[in-house]
């Protein structure tokens, strides 16, 4: 088990050592980060969409969501709309509640099981590891927009302005990269402490979690220690947005592993279980309302079935059916048979 | 039907956000330049190289802050032997750099929020006169 | 002392899940489908084998017709490719299935029982698996890997615990599912299932009750509950134009303790004077096609409604039954709908009509029975049930795919004065399993299931020792064939009713004479008191 996370760790690091020999080819280095990056963000989109269109496109034959309360039934019974939602309002909320507040992993318990007995706790380490990692990413994607946006969006000023709240350091820390490493180390922590996890853990777990790893790590070096000329990154990423790229000359080895890493991250979110960010909005326990016996759920390819017909079955019980006075479909086969 | 429509929907939705400096970039007429700054025209050089400054102005602000306030240094001698006041008013923005000009053009480009620097040291009158 | 008890270690093995396979060990599978059962369902491969066995006579293309299976199934069931591609493995469903924490084995935990299908998923359909292999997590499919799915997909009771826990909502029991119709593919099934589906498929229910021994069965109980009650119930047969078709699964008919849940059905019955019909036809509530694949399903199911429109009633009553209702509420309308020729259900009772089953036309018996009480048109005397003091154990499927939580605990509070719950953690959506659904409550695979049902058990337990609790009321046939026995070995003491059996003891009935013994032919203390004081 512990080799899948060092070679993981191994795998995470070409692209980062990459990035770093790279910014010191000068030549190459403006041809090799545009084509990059512009391959990772369109591998990254068309790859989603592809994989969104494929899942669009595969029926869902039943109604099957996962009920976590009452059922609307009776008018005096009060229906759990959330949980259990019988109409398509309370299935989105449901599904507001899923990708928001990972609703689901709020329930969490540990069971632990000691002298024939099943001792269970709340957990919420996992909820909060994920929901702490899963914010942070999103605020400092969004804070990024500053750099790729040109009269940058004051929603995006006040983002960081709440985000560097504490005025600790100077350029100031983000309270969401600290929330962002603290997530991040519970998630891979587990990884390795929790028996459990690592038997379970594959390679693309560690990989994914790696990844994140060495982003954020180059992320905040970039920030806080070696320090890069921000406005040069700036020009940078407004060139790949207005496709005519441009790299000032100062961008060091630091930056193109940051680069370079993000890339590979994004690049690799299509074809690995990162797709859950797409998947949980169509997973049919989740997102479809239980109604199935007020509504009729159609099934596409519905198939035709060799059923054992009542006609078949009277047929072959006939005088048992008779013996014991239970009313016949069709009248004395038999009588008519003589006549 | 309906599902296709959500689905389709959310796509949508996704792309837009994704590509949202693409397509504001392209229907705001934005250009990779560099920010316009004013450049002193009397100094050619700077208290630290440029390129060192422009990654890491606020690493000597800093210092200069704790030299002048904490330590009683006032005088700053640049790696290339020059000696200069320890005064952000009084040198940057006296001698050299109007704020408007230079600090918020670049600053506001990054959209690196403005240092709390500016409480204090923002004299309109050095503003003006450096101007000049 | 014949065994050891039961041990269980939950500290998982070191090394690689993928290089290990499962022992067959005597206690924890079940026996294979016999060939006759196989012909008589016109299903592949029917041969003499038995899983413990060396050589499992595999068709000789076995290996293409499952690759050929799981690449129809990923193009019809969106579910089975969404679960095979979004796992990230966060390990909150581990500690959630009652088979991992019965057993301690790895791969008892949801993600690991998924991840051996997955891993094949990915060696086959995906192209980092193909590339990568192993490295991407991918496995060949081998015999071996067959064998192992028979194993752990026949160690699943598909009660979707792990799936209420999953944050996207992964359902195992869709994984166990499509599994089993794979492995049906190659005729590796096991006879628990498939006996009582050929049964229910030929004869019309599960144990192949003919006709006129339903009748005889039926006829008995009336005879009974007029022993008990003094009043003779009349219970039609395929009567045309009754206003409900009743079904029930046919356990009810004779076994023990789902016969007395009968005897409540019948006295409730007679008392509202509602116009019902049995049918000999569909006499299966159950539907152990669900165990072996939607087809199955489907050609089982398929009886209800043409029963109903045979008999041209009104609409279907269904009688306390788990996976029933998992096939009537989620599947029935759309496989075999719509039923266009039945009513929207009313009660004919107190008017109400059933809106939340307006389209498949089918009401729960505890919705049905609910609805009587809280319109005040039931006389029940809660005293009757005084002995027990009772706790109500969720099904599975009434709970997780459907919602059916109140209805039954309504019921239960007015018919009994000692009702506990049990803790939290145990019972509505994250009830734990008897351990013996889905088909595998046989007696050879007595350990796993002792094994599966001790979450369970444990929370009996709980309330046996904190409120003296010594009945577990539920409303699912399969638990009440198999939680006397769990319930036994873990927790002596306790015994198991169906709800309506609680609600039959209550139950006064216009005419009766006064009663000496409750529906077990058990001694009523209330009466006994009134007796004394009068």
């Amino acid at each position: 088990m512990r080799n899948k996370a060092v070679f993981a760790l191994i795998v995470a690091v070409i692209p980062a050592c990459a990035g770093a020999a790279l910014s010191n080819l000068p030549s190459l280095r403006l041809p090799l980060a545009a084509t990059v990056s512009y391959a990772a963000c369109a591998f990254f989109l068309a790859g989603i969409c592809l994989r969104v269109l494929r899942w669009a496109s595969i029926p869902v034959p039943f109604c099957i969501p996962t009920t976590c309360g009452q059922q609307k039934s009776l008018v005096w019974i009060r229906p759990d709309s959330l949980d259990n939602p019988s109409s398509g309002l309370g299935a989105a909320m449901r599904m507001g509640g899923e990708t928001l507040f990972f609703r689901s992993l709020f329930r969490n318990t540990r069971c632990q099981v000691a002298n024939t007995r099943a001792i269970f706790t709340e957990s919420r380490w996992l909820w909060m590891g994920a929901i702490a990692f899963h914010w942070a990413l999103l605020v400092i994607v969004l804070r990024h927009l500053r750099l790729f946006v040109q009269q940058v969006p004051a929603s995006v000023l006040l983002l960081e302005k709440i985000d560097t709240l504490f005025q600790v350091g100077i350029p100031g820390v983000c309270i969401s990269d600290l929330v962002l490493l603290a997530g991040l180390s519970f998630l891979l922590g587990r990884r390795f402490a929790d028996p459990v996890l690592r038997y379970i853990s594959l390679f693309s777990d560690y990989l994914a979690l790696w990844l994140l790893a060495g982003v954020a790590a180059t992320g905040l070096l970039m920030r806080h220690w070696s320090r890069v000329d921000v406005a040069g990154v700036k020009q940078f990423s407004l060139g790949l947005a207005t496709f005519s790229p441009v790299l000032p000359h100062n961008l060091g080895s630091l930056f193109f592993a940051h680069l370079l890493l993000v890339c590979a991250l994004v690049a690799y979110i299509p074809s690995s279980k990162l797709m859950h960010m797409a998947g949980v909005w169509l997973s049919p326990t989740r997102n479809l309302a239980n109604n199935s016996r007020a509504v009729r759920h159609v099934n596409p390819w519905n198939q035709p079935v060799v059923t054992h017909t009542y006609a078949e079955w009277e047929a072959e019980y006939r005088d048992k059916l008779k013996e014991a006075g239970i009313p016949l479909e069709e009248t004395d086969v038999e009588a008519t048979y003589s006549n | 039907m309906r599902e296709r429509v959500l689905i389709g929907t959310g796509l949508a939705l996704f792309l837009a956000l994704f590509t949202y400096p693409v397509w504001w970039a392209a229907a705001s007429g934005t250009r990779a330049a560099a920010p316009q700054l004013q450049l002193p025209q009397h100094a050619s050089a700077c208290v630290a190289p440029a390129s060192f400054m422009r990654a890491s102005h606020m690493q000597l602000l800093s210092s200069w802050r704790n030299d002048a306030v904490r330590r009683g240094v006032h005088k700053f001698r640049s790696p290339d032997g020059r000696v200069y006041d320890v005064s952000l008013s009084g040198t940057c923005l006296g001698q050299c750099h109007s704020k408007a000009e230079f600090c918020d053009r670049c600053h506001a480009y990054s959209g690196v929020s403005t240092p709390s620097c500016w409480q204090c040291h923002n004299d309109p009158q050095l503003a003006a006169r450096s101007i000049q | 002392m014949s065994k050891p008890p039961i041990q269980i270690d939950l500290q998982p093995p070191v090394g690689d899940w993928a290089d290990t396979s499962p022992e067959f060990r005597k206690g924890s599978w079940c026996y294979s489908a016999t060939p006759q059962n196989l012909v008589q369902l016109g299903m592949p491969n029917p041969r003499q084998w038995q899983p413990s066995d060396l050589d499992w006579k595999l068709p000789e293309n076995w290996k293409k017709t499952i690759l050929d299976g799981m690449k129809e199934r990923l193009a019809k069931f969106r579910s089975f490719r969404l679960f095979m591609d979004i796992c990230v493995r966060c390990g909150a469903c581990s500690d959630k299935c009652h088979f991992y924490l019965g057993s301690g084995d790895p791969k008892n935990m949801p993600v690991l029982r998924a991840e051996l299908l997955r891993s094949v998923y990915r060696r086959y359909f995906t192209l980092t698996g193909r590339i990568f292999g192993s490295l991407a997590g991918a496995r060949d499919l081998t015999e071996e890997v067959i064998k192992e799915w028979f194993y752990y997909f026949y160690q699943c009771t598909e009660c979707r615990r792990c799936s209420v826990f999953c944050p996207y909502g992964i359902d195992t029991a869709e994984i166990t599912m499509i599994g089993r119709e794979l492995l049906n593919l190659i005729g590796c099934n096991i006879n628990w299932v498939l006996d009582p589906a050929a049964n229910c498929y030929r004869v019309g229910n599960h144990l192949g009750i003919q006709p006129h021994s339903l009748k005889d069965n039926l006829e008995f109980a009336a005879d009974e509950l007029e022993e008990i009650t003094g009043i003779r119930v009349d219970i039609p047969i395929g009567k045309k134009g009754a206003e409900v078709l009743f079904v029930a699964p046919s356990a009810d008919y004779f076994a023990t303790p789902h016969y007395y849940t009968l005897l409540g059905y019948l006295a409730l019955f007679h008392e509202i004077g509602l116009d019902y019909t049995f049918s000999a036809y569909a006499s299966e509530g159950g539907n152990f096609g669900l165990f072996s694949s939607h087809d199955l399903m489907k050609r089982l199911n398929a009886k209800m409604y043409e029963e109903a429109k045979r008999l041209k009633v009104k609409w279907i009553l269904g009688g306390e039954c788990g996976h029933m209702w998992r096939v009537i509420h989620q599947y029935m309308d759309t496989m075999n709908g719509p039923a266009s020729f039945l009513e929207v259900p009313v009660s004919p009772i107190t008017g109400t009509r059933f809106d939340n089953a307006r389209s498949t036309k089918t009401v729960h018996i505890a919705e049905f029975t609910a609805d009587l009480i809280h319109a005040g048109k039931l006389n029940l005397d809660p005293r009757r049930n005084d002995r027990w003091k009772v706790t109500y154990h969720d099904s599975c499927n009434p709970s997780r795919a459907m919602g059916l939580l109140e209805e039954p605990r309504y019921i239960i509070r007015n018919a009994c004065n000692h009702f506990y719950e049990m803790p939290e953690n145990t019972i509505r959506e994250q009830t734990f399993c008897c351990g013996s659904g889905s088909g595998l409550g046989t007696d050879e695979n007595m350990e796993m299931r002792l094994r599966g049902g001790f979450p369970r058990a444990t929370a009996v337990r709980h309330v046996k020792e904190t409120h003296g609790v010594n009945l577990l009321a539920c409303i699912c046939a399969i638990d009440k064939a198999t939680l006397p026995t769990l319930l036994d070995y873990w927790v002596p003491g306790v015994e198991v009713a169906g709800v309506h059996e609680l609600l039959g003891n209550a139950l006064v009935m216009k005419g009766e004479k006064t009663r000496a013994t409750d529906l077990r032919g058990e001694p009523i203390p209330a009466v006994e008191q009134e007796a004394a004081h009068a």
